[in-house]
């Protein structure tokens, strides 16, 4: 135990001394939390991008309730010609030029564009109203589009904290030879690794609360589930990375080879966790990978909790899945760990 | 004295290379072992073998009649031929880490004056010196209170007056009865601290004894030096025998009284004459055939 804290000791100043680390590791979260509430509030979500040619939107207003449609970005275009340039290349969905007539220009591979010309075409198509559709809104309090996806961005920062904190810290040691060193006095690998991992996790866990609070204060999370239970789906999911991470550490001497590994594991894990968009319609296959996942898990029991209130019994398949990927991972990367090149 | 550690027959193969081919040696408790040999000779493998870091591919090495095993740990210091400490930990931080991963360790404000490193308590370690560094870095060997160190390369890098400072600290650790296991490419070094001294080349120990005994057992002259063109003498004449070094004729005497009065005889102006005893660095370029590959 003298051995662990003091190694656990060690560490932790070392990271707190570590201004530059430190100050990164407290930032970058704040902006990514910010940068993605903003981007992603319901105000500012402008799905489409239309150029028009030569007049401002206002005038197109009287013409059709296409024009005050918030989800659409009008862009004033004066070239018509770099307009369609700008459609051939994506950058813009679609280009309407009035001249008495509508003109529009989409992109035959866009997808947008074709559904821009469906919403231009239906808003004119009288027809539609005539139909028998009701609306039903949902009750209940509002889950916005930034409360949904907040879930996401705090673990996907949890994530590469765990993944690149600890797996760097170790390439480095054994690359300059502290490992070595310590090899040289009776620490024992487990020692060692614990270690490392708590004070990992000790420090995610601060800096999430910390990340969590303090965004709190401006943007006003949904939050209807216990703060327990969200603490525990972060800690354990924190614990079941820093294992991931410890993986990658185990052998590797180069912190070039870390870096590509540890891109390796946490880009799939960024695109099919559920970050950015709900997995609901996928390819099973897809469906399947992802809860090979430990992202998967965290962010689904943390939305789960915050969104929707949920209890243990609820998420408890997440905390099984986690906690099995944690062993299992701990298992692996304690079995692998080398204390020299 | 009894033998603290015995090393039997000692292997360690590499793919397509013999780090170490059969090595055997006794250490006496209390002694300073010296373990020289050019760069690739097989001494620092020979040495982490013996520290239990690295597993050797055959033979034995025993510590009091014993094979070394986790606990040898607790009794052995170690200091490293590179190494690298934690960073963002001041020396004072750094020694107490260390001492924290020991059952028994000395007390730290005596090794502090020992290793004189008052000054530098409050430092962070990637602020000090070579020669500082390295006397912390023999602290941390120091801090269990161990009863065997050692020290691989230990003044490699250091300028001379460290060196020298480094030389002293190895002496009063000495006195402290600590067995000393050294490796070293300065054969000065190992003159002024080795009780015995083994040089290897090529993974085998060629020779092994005391200075003393291993200069009287391959060497019975004195060199005489003179500036060449001072030594007007025909050198065909047989009568001297001699080498030759850039713009300096070494004369060979084992007979140093007949060889100055011969001189004397030949009118060879001695006035710059330099006169010297054989050293461990003679016997090493004699016994390897090659300088010393730094």
């Amino acid at each position: 135990m003298k051995r662990f804290l003091a190694i656990f000791h060690a560490r932790n100043i070392e990271f707190f001394r570590d201004k530059s680390a430190l100050s990164w590791n407290l930032i970058l979260p704040f902006f990514l939390v910010f940068g993605f509430a903003f981007l992603f509030s319901d105000e500012a979500r402008e799905i489409y991008k239309v150029g028009l040619i030569g007049e401002s939107p206002e005038i197109y207003d009287s013409k059709t309730d296409f024009f005050r449609l918030k989800q659409i970005q009008f862009i004033k275009i004066a070239d018509l010609e770099k307009a369609i340039n700008k459609v051939k290349h994506h950058q813009l969905d679609m280009v309407i030029k009035n001249d008495g007539d509508i003109h529009y220009w989409i992109n035959s591979s866009s997808v947008n564009g074709h559904i821009l010309e469906r919403v231009l075409k239906g808003s004119e198509l009288k027809t539609i109203a005539a139909l028998n559709y009701q609306k039903q809104t949902v009750d209940g309090k509002q889950v916005r589009y930034v409360d949904w996806v907040l879930p996401g961005i705090l673990a996907m920062n949890i994530m590469f904290s765990c993944l690149f904190g600890i797996g760097y810290v170790i390439v480095r040691y054994r690359k300059n030879g502290v490992l070595k060193r310590l090899k040289a006095t009776p620490l024992t690998a487990f020692e060692f690794i614990t270690a490392q991992i708590m004070s990992r996790l000790i420090l995610i866990v601060i800096i999430t609360a910390i990340v969590f609070f303090g965004s709190d204060l401006f943007i006003h999370f949904h939050m209807i589930g216990s703060y327990f239970l969200l603490f525990l789906v972060f800690t354990l999911g924190a614990f079941c990375l820093i294992s991931l991470g410890l993986i990658v550490a185990a052998k590797t001497t180069s912190e070039e080879l870390a870096n590509g590994l540890l891109n390796l594991i946490s880009w799939p894990m960024m695109i099919f966790s559920g970050v950015w968009f709900s997995l609901e319609g996928s390819p099973d296959i897809v469906i399947i990978i992802a809860q090979f996942m430990p992202l998967t898990h965290i962010i689904d029991a943390a939305r789960a909790i915050m969104n929707d209130g949920a209890g243990i019994t609820e998420i408890y398949p997440n905390l099984l899945a986690l906690t099995v990927m944690s062993i299992a991972f701990t298992t692996i990367g304690s079995m692998m760990f080398r204390w020299e090149r | 004295m009894n033998d603290i550690l015995e090393v039997k027959d000692l292997k360690k193969h590499y793919p397509g290379v013999k780090a170490v081919d059969g090595v055997s040696f006794t250490i006496k408790e209390g002694s300073c072992f010296g373990l020289l040999g050019p760069n690739g000779a097989g001494k620092t493998t020979t040495v982490e073998i013996m520290e239990g870091i690295t597993r050797q591919s055959s033979g034995e090495v025993l510590y009091r009649g014993n094979p070394i095993g986790r606990d040898f740990k607790q009794e052995a210091g170690i200091q490293f031929q590179s190494t690298a400490l934690q960073e963002f930990l001041t020396v004072n931080e750094t020694l107490r880490l260390f001492k924290n991963l020991y059952k028994k360790s000395m007390d730290l404000d005596e090794l502090i004056g020992v290793c004189a490193l008052r000054e530098l308590l409050n430092r962070d370690t990637r602020n000090l010196s070579g020669g500082q560094k390295q006397r912390l870095l023999l602290a941390i060997a120091l801090i269990n209170d161990p009863n065997i160190v050692f020290l691989d390369e230990p003044t490699t890098g250091l300028d001379p007056q460290s060196r020298r400072n480094f030389w002293e600290l190895i002496t009063s650790i000495k006195k402290r009865n600590k067995t000393i296991i050294l490796t070293t490419h300065y054969m000065e070094e190992a003159s002024e601290l080795c009780d015995e001294v083994a040089i290897m080349d090529s993974g085998k120990i060629i020779a092994i004894g005391t200075p003393g005994e291993l200069l009287e057992a391959h060497f019975n002259d004195v060199l005489i030096q003179i500036p060449e063109e001072d030594f007007i003498i025909n050198l065909d004449s047989g009568d001297f025998k001699i080498t030759h070094k850039p713009g300096k004729i070494i004369i060979h005497s084992d007979n140093l009284h007949d060889t100055l009065r011969l001189l004397g005889e030949r009118n060879v102006n001695l006035s710059r004459m330099e006169i010297r005893s054989r050293n461990l660095e003679d016997l090493f370029l004699e016994l390897t055939g090659n300088d010393l590959r730094a």
